[in-house]
């Protein structure tokens, strides 16, 4: 499991700062849902298409994988929309959200997960007027990022424990075999993670990092 | 730019090395630490003893992150209770687990992670990094998931991570652990390459070969200290009377 989906390339598109990256996402989003109609929307997809595939030189497998992950819902809507409106409607939602996938992919797979936290430090810059420290929130996010595949592991090694002395790994009695271990090793984990976080200095840490690319 | 600052600047005495006295640690009623008095001036000391010996607890004295309950510790002359943050910065710490030091998803954001919190400019952390990550042989890993490395090159990074921050001093509490030979190998050439002063919390009693010093612990005491060979043989023999 990855959460990571950088994919380092030299080219303009992972040059380009994140947040302007973010802004033209937006107002991609904006623009094929203010002007539905077929050439607009096939024009973005084709754009969206050409920008990760050509200029940011990002493999096809890449921009599959995504559109992969939403098929299904892809495919409901199209023959939901074939049934109760029309099929032009259905292409057009289809090729809509698509396009807006398979955007979001490309700038996630050309952004350092330490750019994204960068913007969003950014746009936090205004609650430090109410204590709160723009810095942190970027720090959470990227220790999401960091644990969420960490901890899916241990409940990994914790279900195949379970299943090697014989027990159950399925329904409600293989959760709760599962989910209580998996707690303590949490808790554990997260203490010695506050103790590495005293230790590597996240008590100096800025209002703002300031800069972003680390290497 | 700075959030806080300590209120004095403090004064540091590198030549000081590291001063217990008097030093007592409990958790509750349960004492794991008791009457240390030790001056570490040696570049190497190695640290053993059984688990529940207190050793990791000792180690993590060194740099603040536990507080004696009795007694001073000071680094370079500085106390761990009243300067902390500068302890923190002039004492690295290599945890057993680098899953649990490891804090950024990419290896290249995790090393930087230090950096970014001393304030260090984006040209020169990117420069630091760059450095740290070729000298341990991750440079065509700094843009890979951290969480996909094998476990010795995460130990590496954990380490690497600790090392581009340039601590005068590194604690490593049992670096090697969970290594298999090779990676073990691979952390001692590391460890034996430094120039900074190592303080090594271990079990594996080949690490310690050719240190300045080696501490036994038992129950929260010091019983033996002096070099490799006799205290090693002293732990030796304390083990076998168990």
């Amino acid at each position: 499991m990855t959460l990571a989906l950088y994919v380092p390339r030299a080219s303009p598109v992972h040059r380009t700062p994140a947040g302007w990256k973010l802004l033209v996402l937006a107002g991609l989003s904006v623009l094929v849902f203010a002007v539905p109609t077929l050439p607009v929307v096939s024009g973005a997809l084709v754009a969206v298409l050409v920008v990760g595939l050509v200029v940011a030189r990002l493999p096809g497998a890449v921009l599959l994988r995504q559109a992969r992950a939403v098929l299904w819902v892809l495919v409901a809507i199209f023959v939901l929309h074939a049934v109760l409106t029309d099929v032009l409607t259905g292409t057009l939602t289809v090729l809509r959200l698509l396009a807006l996938v398979l955007a979001a992919a490309v700038v996630t797979a050309t952004t350092r997960v330490t750019e994204m936290v960068a913007v969003v430090e950014r746009v936090c810059w205004p609650l430090r007027w109410v204590g709160v420290r723009p810095a942190r929130i970027g720090l959470v996010i990227a220790m999401a990022l960091r644990f969420i595949p960490l901890i899916a592991e241990r409940a990994d090694r914790i279900r195949e424990a379970q299943a090697a002395r014989g027990g159950s790994v399925h329904g409600l009695r293989g959760l709760t075999t599962t989910v209580v271990p998996l707690l303590v090793q949490v808790l554990q984990l997260a203490h010695t993670v506050s103790e590495a976080l005293d230790a590597r200095g996240a008590e100096d840490v800025p209002l703002r990092r300031g800069g972003t690319r680390a290497a | 730019m700075r959030l806080r600052r300590e209120v004095t600047a403090p004064i540091a005495d590198p030549a000081r090395g590291i001063e217990l006295r008097g030093v007592g640690h409990a958790y509750g009623d349960r004492v794991v630490l008791a009457d240390l008095d030790l001056h570490l001036t040696e570049r190497r000391i190695g640290v053993v003893g059984a688990n529940g010996s207190g050793k990791s607890t000792f180690a993590r004295l060194l740099n603040g992150l536990v507080m004696p309950t009795t007694g001073t510790v000071h680094v370079d002359g500085l106390d761990t209770r009243t300067h902390v943050r500068e302890v923190r910065r002039r004492v690295g710490f290599v945890f057993q687990d680098p899953d649990a030091q490891i804090v950024h998803p990419t290896v290249a954001e995790d090393a930087a992670y230090g950096l970014e919190n001393q304030g260090v400019p984006p040209a020169e952390r990117a420069e630091r990094v760059a450095e740290v990550l070729q000298r341990y042989g991750l440079a065509g890993h700094a843009d890979h998931p951290a969480h996909l490395l094998s476990g010795g090159q995460k130990q590496l990074l954990a380490i690497a991570g600790v090392l581009v921050m340039r601590p005068a001093r590194i604690v490593f509490d049992e670096p090697t652990t969970l290594l298999d030979l090779v990676n073990t190998r691979r952390v001692a050439q590391v460890i034996e390459e430094l120039e900074q002063q190592v303080v090594v919390v271990t079990h594996d009693l080949d690490l310690l070969e050719g240190f300045d010093r080696v501490l036994v612990f038992d129950d929260g005491r010091v019983v033996a200290d002096g070099p490799p060979d006799r205290s090693v043989a002293a732990y030796r023999t304390l083990m076998v009377h168990r």
